[in-house]
């Protein structure tokens, strides 16, 4: 049974796109069948995570208006032949996108692929709607701050009232991600702590990302960080989020990072 | 002068209008058609008390006698009828109702058969998941319960109390239709504002002391108080 799964958040700048690339390469090398959309119409990233920007021919909204075949717009990672992508457009804006249009193309892909991965835009507008509009599952990333908490707390709101399912009286299953978790300054107290964010979120944790430097070297190689070393503290959390997103049971953990001397002599830099 | 008083003339006005009335349309064999009628003024007595009944009796063929019998067996259950229709004018005498021509039917209003469903309104709310930011509850009848938090940015507004069983990170208005004695119980204050038929303190005027623990706010005349419940 195909799921549907939107990465959602509120708030920008949390680790959407991030976390959807390394979530769906997990995913994939796994051996399910992955497609990640990019449903951030006009401001579209995911290609640029995934390497895929120069293959970009045909879009979202192209599929949705119906100049373009669903098999024409996927693109096919290069490095995993189980992930896929289908890739907003840069020119139009989310008013292209229409709920029938969005209905019809996720009903599509249900019947080619085991996971589709819904890259939602910021906000709770038209983009972040439709997104999740389908959706039977949903990963909300969070970073340890007031403000992206209280924007997630907002998203599962909607989440419980205006998806598809939520309006026909069962649940989307929800998870929290939490993204640029750095341990040390959470025992500091300058950030807050995972107990507060569930607390507050009152949803179970899916994983805890740690704030890494691989992350961004990964994005500007354009290889999702779980492809790009899979060894890395942040690669090693996202696997195991995919894993319990499959079903199984993996120990929560915060991965560190192995940290060498002029890291720890350095370790105490202001972010 | 020969005045000879003119009688005014009165001019008579005729003037129509129409009533509903029961049609009873007995069928064969009346005995069975009157237990009928019995078993329904068991269940309802008064039923056709104060109104108009008219004999149908185009489905029987009754003579004299028995037309007779009928109208003063209805007559022995406190059913007095108005008139009939459907039958030849020979077979009723002067004693007997009228003969009536021309009835429309129509729908009945059967006041006795619809229950009134006076099902008392809910006087209170009950949300068993967290109210999440930006959702807003209006439950202006009465009282508001939360099992969850309620979280920065949403708001519960109720006419009568509210009562949190989680943490309450957003607004809390109570009492919101002029009741003064409405009061709002959480089990963890972290309120953004707490307000009670209009008078409102904001986070910043609420007692830090008071912070992270299970409180109340009441009013005090127009003075809002805020006290951890113990």
């Amino acid at each position: 049974m195909a799921k549907v799964l939107v990465v959602t958040s509120g708030k920008g700048g949390v680790g959407k796109t991030t976390s959807t690339a390394a979530l769906g390469a997990a995913l994939a090398q796994r051996g399910e069948k992955v497609v990640v959309v990019d449903f951030d119409v006009g401001l579209r990233n995911l290609d640029l995570i995934l390497g895929a920007e120069r293959r970009v021919v045909f879009d979202l909204i192209n599929v949705v208006q119906g100049v373009a075949k669903l098999s024409q717009a996927l693109i096919r990672d290069k490095r995993l032949e189980n992930l896929w992508l289908l890739p907003a457009s840069q020119t139009r804006d989310k008013d292209a996108l229409t709920d029938e249009g969005v209905r019809s193309i996720i009903a599509d892909l249900r019947t080619k692929f085991d996971w589709i991965l819904c890259d939602s835009p910021a906000g709770i507008e038209r983009g972040a709607t439709l997104a999740m509009r389908y959706a039977d599952e949903a990963v909300i990333v969070t970073n340890p701050e007031v403000s992206s908490v209280r924007d997630s707390d907002r998203i599962i709101g909607m989440l419980d009232s205006k998806t598809v399912k939520a309006e026909s009286g069962e649940r989307v299953e929800k998870h929290v991600l939490i993204t640029r978790y750095d341990s040390g300054r959470a025992a500091r107290g300058e950030m807050l702590s995972i107990e507060d964010i569930l607390e507050i979120l009152a949803t179970p944790l899916l994983g805890i990302i740690p704030e890494s430097q691989d992350v961004l070297r990964a994005s500007n190689v354009g290889s999702p960080v779980t492809l790009n070393n899979a060894a890395s503290a942040p690669a090693r959390a996202y696997i195991d989020a995919a894993r319990r997103l499959m079903g199984e049971t993996v120990e929560m953990m915060v991965p560190t990072e192995r940290k060498g001397l002029m890291d720890r002599l350095l370790g105490r830099r202001a972010a | 002068m020969n005045a000879i008083a003119q009688p005014t003339r009165q001019l008579v006005r005729m003037r129509g209008r129409s009533y509903v009335a029961f049609v009873f349309a007995p069928v064969v064999p009346i005995v069975g058609w009157l237990e009928e009628i019995d078993a329904t003024l068991a269940r309802s007595p008064g039923f056709f008390a104060g109104k108009p009944v008219v004999l149908d009796l185009s489905a029987v063929d009754l003579s004299e006698t028995a037309i007779m019998h009928l109208v003063a067996s209805l007559e022995q259950r406190n059913v007095r009828v108005l008139g009939i229709e459907g039958v030849d004018p020979v077979r009723l005498t002067a004693s007997m109702p009228p003969l009536l021509t021309g009835g429309r039917s129509c729908v009945l209003m059967q006041n006795e058969l619809k229950k009134p469903e006076t099902k008392p309104k809910p006087t209170s709310l009950l949300l068993e998941n967290p109210v999440r930011s930006g959702q807003s509850i209006v439950f202006t009848e009465g009282d508001v319960t939360v099992l969850g938090s309620v979280g920065s940015g949403a708001e519960i507004v109720a006419g009568g109390s509210i009562h949190i069983y989680g943490t309450l990170r957003g607004r809390a208005m109570a009492g919101v239709n002029g009741n003064s004695a409405a009061r709002i119980y959480c089990q963890k204050i972290e309120a953004e504002l707490l307000a009670i038929d209009g008078y409102y303190q904001t986070a910043e005027e609420i007692d830090v002391a008071l912070r992270n623990r299970p409180a109340q706010a009441w009013l005090e005349g127009d003075v809002m108080r805020i006290a951890p419940l113990s």
